[in-house]
């Protein structure tokens, strides 16, 4: 094995028109990965994602700890989702322990769910902005994200990382004033980034950036298997929510956003759009939640799976978020996969990029709601 | 989820309680067309179908063709060193037909596993669904690089997640043991 040629270290001999350009891994815009591109002058000819920079084997080192040591280690490849990377593993654990979460805790969940959304969103959005030269939109959502971050702090103790969620549960319960302020930062948030049409999303210079540029048919999202934003955007009216709900998401009002176009701006569009039905979803849930109750149901020490195994999934910031929990009769699972959207929503890339000026490689990139910890897992 | 790929029965252990007709009529029609397929389970929402490799593509092109499942979300290899195998199971969904938006497919296939695994030049080799799935091809770029699963068919087979130089054995094997666990 040591002898051969090893795979990805062979270069490959380009003619005198085209030239290699390594985007990253330490490029600010392109995140913690690689892409390698082929450039004839100014147009991308060929596309190359190298993901594996921050490559940390969540995978693996699960097959080692217990399924509640498993918590803390797993929400790292999203701190500002971490709410969402772990609703799928408690989920899927539930499943294979036989647990009935409590009423009050389903509710607790979706809106700390929520509230992570918009965060994550939020911090998407700002780097977005950034990488367009449009610093006004890097400050805005960087600072009205404060707010949830401050309030997810009031409800699980920690800014971002939370580890709140627990099979069979939440940790703990939420302050007693908790509602009201909830209620009060989201009405705030909410009429805050309406305001962000007028400086980002109606402003010229993005729209020229931004429309059809890396535009993707609802043919190929569906044969990609892309998912979330970048799926909805081509007009694919899917999400998770919506058609396989989980916890209360059924008895809770909001509707899906979908767009036609199938471009950059569509695609930068949907996420915005989603937290207005965040908003709702807090609303609602704080109005139909139990005032009180059990949060959480007493798990034995060490629980063990039985011989089965689960698939659950989620919809989290980035798309559909699902996980495949393999269980032997051991307090450990015997195998972990995460199956994560911006590492579905990556085999896209190639396919937007090819044929693309270089200039719009950051709003297509960007665009592709791609988070490289995520996929790199 | 014993070593059961070579064994040609069809045995179904049915949840009965809330598996609702879709799940029922799509595990029959799958079940009618290749009797030497098992289904293991019939799950709400869930079906796992396990095939042998020389049948994946062709029940992999029914399901497709005639199921309407239209992508993967997930490839997820799995290492039975007791069975002496690997599996891989294809996590399939739909997108186009809405009554199978909740369905998630579980078509899972085993190869055989050697204990001092070559990646690529030994016998733990599947054909790849890359044709019947266009979306599964960086997932068996990773199931290759994480189990030495070489997926044949797949245009792309290097590295994805691991550095270049990585000169170990697949890590996601059981026998790659983290150091201090």
């Amino acid at each position: 094995m040591t002898e051969q040629v090893l795979p990805g270290l062979q270069l490959e001999k380009v003619d005198d028109r085209i030239m290699t350009l390594n985007v990253g891994p330490q490029h600010p815009g392109s995140g913690h990965m690689r892409i390698i591109l082929r450039v004839d002058g100014d147009y991308i000819v060929h596309c190359d994602p190298d993901p594996g920079y921050v490559h940390r084997g969540e995978e693996k080192m699960a097959e080692y700890r217990n399924y509640i040591t498993n918590i803390p280690h797993l929400e790292r490849p999203v701190i500002h989702d971490s709410c969402n990377i772990l609703y799928p593993y408690c989920l899927g654990v539930e499943e294979l322990l036989g647990l009935e979460v409590p009423e009050r805790a389903k509710y607790l969940r979706v809106i700390a769910a929520e509230l992570n959304r918009c965060v994550y969103t939020q911090y998407w959005l700002g780097i977005y902005g950034i990488f367009l030269g449009h610093s006004t939109m890097f400050m805005w959502p960087v600072g009205d994200r404060e707010l949830f971050v401050d309030l997810l702090e009031k409800m699980t103790g920690a800014r971002v990382t939370h580890s709140y969620f627990v099979p069979g549960g939440i940790r703990n319960d939420v302050p007693p004033n908790f509602e009201d302020v909830c209620l009060r930062y989201v009405n705030y948030f909410e009429k805050r980034i309406k305001e962000y049409a007028d400086v980002f999303y109606d402003n010229p210079i993005l729209i020229s950036r931004t429309k059809d540029t890396g535009v993707l048919s609802k043919e190929d999202a569906i044969k990609l298997g892309t998912t979330g934003s970048v799926l909805r955007a081509s007009g694919v009216d899917f999400d998770i929510r919506k058609k396989e709900p989980y916890d209360v998401y059924e008895e809770l009002d909001f509707d899906t956003n979908v767009l036609k176009e199938g471009d950059s701006y569509a695609r930068s569009k949907i996420p915005w759009l989603d937290m207005f039905q965040s908003c709702r979803i807090i609303r609602d849930a704080l109005q139909k939640m139990p005032k009180s109750g059990s949060v959480r149901v007493k798990l034995k020490p060490n629980p063990k799976g039985g011989d089965a195994e689960v698939y659950r999934r989620v919809e989290s910031g980035r798309g559909a978020l699902g996980m495949h929990i393999v269980s032997k009769g051991k307090p450990q699972p015997y195998r972990l996969k995460m199956s994560v959207g911006s590492f579905r929503n990556l085999i896209a890339m190639p396919h937007l990029l090819t044929g693309e000026k270089l200039g719009n490689l950051p709003p297509v990139y960007w665009s592709l709601n791609y988070w490289p910890v995520e996929a790199d897992r | 989820m014993s070593s059961t790929s070579n064994n040609t029965e069809i045995e179904k252990i049915e949840n009965t309680s809330s598996v609702t007709d879709t799940e029922k009529s799509l595990s029959d029609s799958i079940s009618k067309k290749f009797p030497n397929v098992q289904i293991t389970y019939v799950n709400p929402n869930r079906i796992r179908v396990n095939v042998k490799r020389e049948e994946i593509i062709d029940v992999a092109s029914f399901i497709r063709d005639e199921l309407n499942f239209d992508h993967a979300e997930s490839v997820s290899g799995v290492d039975y060193p007791e069975d002496n195998q690997v599996e891989v199971v294809y996590h399939l969904g739909s997108y186009t037909d809405t009554s199978l938006n909740k369905q998630i497919l579980a078509l899972a296939t085993r190869t055989p596993r050697e204990d001092i695994p070559h990646p690529g030049n030994d016998n733990t080799k599947l054909p790849s669904l890359h044709d019947v799935f266009p979306s599964v091809s960086f997932h068996e770029r990773e199931c290759f690089e994480m189990l030495g699963v070489y997926f044949e068919g797949n245009p792309d087979n290097r590295r994805l997640l691991l550095p270049e130089d990585w000169a170990d054995i697949p890590p996601l094997r059981k026998d790659f043991a983290i150091k201090g666990r």
